[in-house]
């Protein structure tokens, strides 16, 4: 395979994943254990120096994770990844290493909700201070970037409103501004869109959601693209001076194109502390494995009951940017070819009352607060994902009170249709 | 020879068949990216030397400093700078001096000149540029993926076990043939 570039759906199943030098072991073992016995006190050393690879401590590194790590490295085209307990802990881990108190970092104001509470309450109260830009308009992006920013935040298919951003153009407002652009591409996921082929310098999963696939695991997980210069001007001293955590190491100097993921792991895991369980890299990775099949499926439904939704008399609008009259079906076309996602807002003529009563009529659709499982999923942001931010906000968001989001499943579509179509009455 | 990107197995072949290796601008300060690649390397069991004239005196792991490529007195097979490029060209030309000349010049990470290069290629060596030592072997030996580095590296083969077999262990439990 040395100079072949393996397809997608094949470094889904293999990328990491080597049998088991000691065993033979074909699928991944899970290593269910904390720590891990060093050879001799230099070989200890070594590793707590960062001299040598090796596991020390499943809380830094752990080879059941490792190979998830890698397996999501490959699957984004980027030089290493660093897996969390959760998205959100992923998002705190890479903004650890940015950010100092006081500066800033601009984000696209179409976030997951949690997305927004986390940046607005406990980021600004570590000082890392939020500036909102409207990923419609990429001058907005330009206007916020001050002397203090360090870092532009977007999603790659935004949660809840299922819009698909235009990468290139605020990955420009990153590089004229000299600060990495990190991607959420949780609702796309590398199958449908892969930002580091777009600009992104930093990519981040909730793995609990289509990587997983299967809602049963927590997860996420940083990666680094590699691209970003970190030493040009002093502006991220983690990576680019001496660090006291490891008696003056420069990790850029030290670690080359993988040091943000090294930086993650040794300062961010480290210090912070929220490790992913190797229980759950290892059901994440059994998910990833059929990721393609699974995301073809998941795609195929969702324009299907889109298309009916469109049709459909108590629907006052469906906002999928797979359907061609769609204001983000350009950005579909051009970033996520071979699908637009499965997630996706409609919203109701009845209003809110009318959303209530669809989520308590539907048989197979489960209301609940996830997306990207194989069932499908109905939820109203504005009373739960979205219910911490005023009117406003939850308008921006796309989650205004007549609206209503789908993750739609693998079942048959016909199914899904049918129940969809009781509930909405006739 | 396209230096912007090198077959894993161009790589492959040089780590496999190279077994001395000059380091120069090699440091024994034990946080220095250089120290970071002698001690992994000597632990793979290349026979390194340590070329620092700043350090002349002082050792390296146990092993005494050198100079200069030419005072090293024996054949070496590849030399690895730990130098920036502009004071590449001179060591380049040191080496092809030497007799026999080495195998192999290697120029770490974030260091590249590529009229040096062409130089040492046209003399029959062979030049990696760009690139280090420590993580191209942890690449290919797949023990760099521990720290969730994107190897490249597919394969439905066993990983060589860090340890040579089991062993039966009577009195104190057995070293690891593996240092590192």
């Amino acid at each position: 395979m040395t100079d072949r570039t393996p397809g997608f759906a094949t470094l889904a199943v293999h990328a990491g994943a080597h049998p088991d030098p000691t065993t033979g072991a074909r699928a991944t073992p899970i290593y269910q254990t904390t720590s891990f016995v060093f050879n001799d006190a230099d070989h200890a050393a070594s590793l707590f120096g960062l001299q040598a690879f090796g596991n020390i401590y499943t809380r830094i590194t752990n080879p059941t994770t490792a190979v998830l790590e890698e397996r999501v490295a490959a699957l984004e085209g980027g030089t290493a990844a660093l897996a969390t307990a959760s998205g959100h802990a992923a998002q705190l881990v890479v903004m650890q290493q940015l950010m100092r108190p006081g500066d800033e970092f601009i984000a696209a104001r179409k976030l997951y909700g949690g997305s927004i509470n986390q940046f607005k309450h406990a980021f600004q109260s570590f000082g890392w201070n939020v500036v909102w830009a409207d990923p419609d308009d990429v001058g907005s992006f330009e206007r916020a970037v001050t002397p203090k920013t360090k870092a532009i935040f977007i999603e790659s298919i935004a949660n809840p409103s299922g819009s698909v951003t235009d990468i290139e153009a605020i990955a420009a407002v990153a590089r004229n501004a000299g600060v990495p652009l990190i991607v959420d591409n949780t609702l796309a996921t590398p199958y449908l869109i892969r930002p580091i082929e777009h600009g992104a310098d930093i990519v981040v999963h909730s793995l609990t959601k289509f990587l997983g696939g299967h809602g049963n695991s927590l997860g996420g997980i940083v990666v680094d693209a590699g691209t970003f210069d970190w030493s040009r001007d002093g502006k991220y001293p983690m990576l680019s001076e001496p660090r006291p955590e490891y008696h003056g190491i420069k990790l850029q100097e030290t670690f080359g194109n993988f040091a943000f993921a090294i930086a993650c792991r040794v300062l961010g895991l480290r210090d912070l502390g929220p490790a992913l369980s190797p229980f759950n890299a290892f059901m994440i990775l059994t998910g990833i494995e059929t990721l393609p099949l699974r995301m073809q499926k998941h795609c195929e439904n969702a324009k299907a009951i889109a298309e009916f939704l469109s049709t459909h008399p108590a629907v006052a609008a469906v906002n999928y940017a797979g359907l061609p009259g769609d204001p983000y079906h350009k950005f579909a076309r051009k970033y996520a070819p071979k699908g637009a996602g499965a997630v996706y807002t409609f919203s109701l003529k009845g209003g809110y009352d009318a959303g209530v009563s669809l989520v308590s009529n539907l048989k197979l659709f489960s209301h609940l607060a996830n997306v990207g499982d194989t069932r499908s999923l109905v939820i109203h942001p504005a009373s739960t994902t979205h219910s911490q931010l005023d009117d406003a906000q939850k308008t921006a968001a796309g989650a205004g009170p007549d609206v209503v989001r789908l993750s739609i499943g693998i079942e048959d579509k016909e199914d899904l249709i049918a129940d969809l179509a009781q509930a909405l009455g006739s | 020879m396209n230096h912007d990107a090198y077959s894993d197995d161009y790589i492959r072949e040089i780590l496999s068949s190279v077994k001395s290796i000059a380091m120069v601008g090699a440091s024994p300060q034990n946080v220095r990216p250089s120290y970071f690649a002698f001690k992994y390397l000597a632990g793979r069991d290349y026979d390194m030397i340590p070329v620092n004239p700043a350090h002349l005196g002082k050792s390296l792991l146990g092993i005494p400093f050198v100079a200069s490529l030419a005072d090293i007195g024996r054949p070496i097979d590849m030399v690895d700078i730990f130098r920036s490029p502009e004071h590449v060209m001179p060591l380049v030309e040191d080496a092809l001096a030497l007799s026999p000349p080495p195998k192999v010049i290697w120029m770490q990470l974030g260091v590249r000149n590529d009229e040096a290069a062409a130089k040492a290629e046209a003399a029959g060596l062979k030049v990696v540029m760009n690139r280090c030592p420590k993580i191209e072997f942890g690449r290919l030996s797949a023990e760099i993926s521990w720290l969730g580095v994107n190897s490249k590296v597919l394969s439905s083969k066993r990983a060589a076990a860090p340890v040579k077999g089991m062993q039966l262990s009577l009195g104190p439990a057995p070293r690891n043939n593996d240092p590192m």
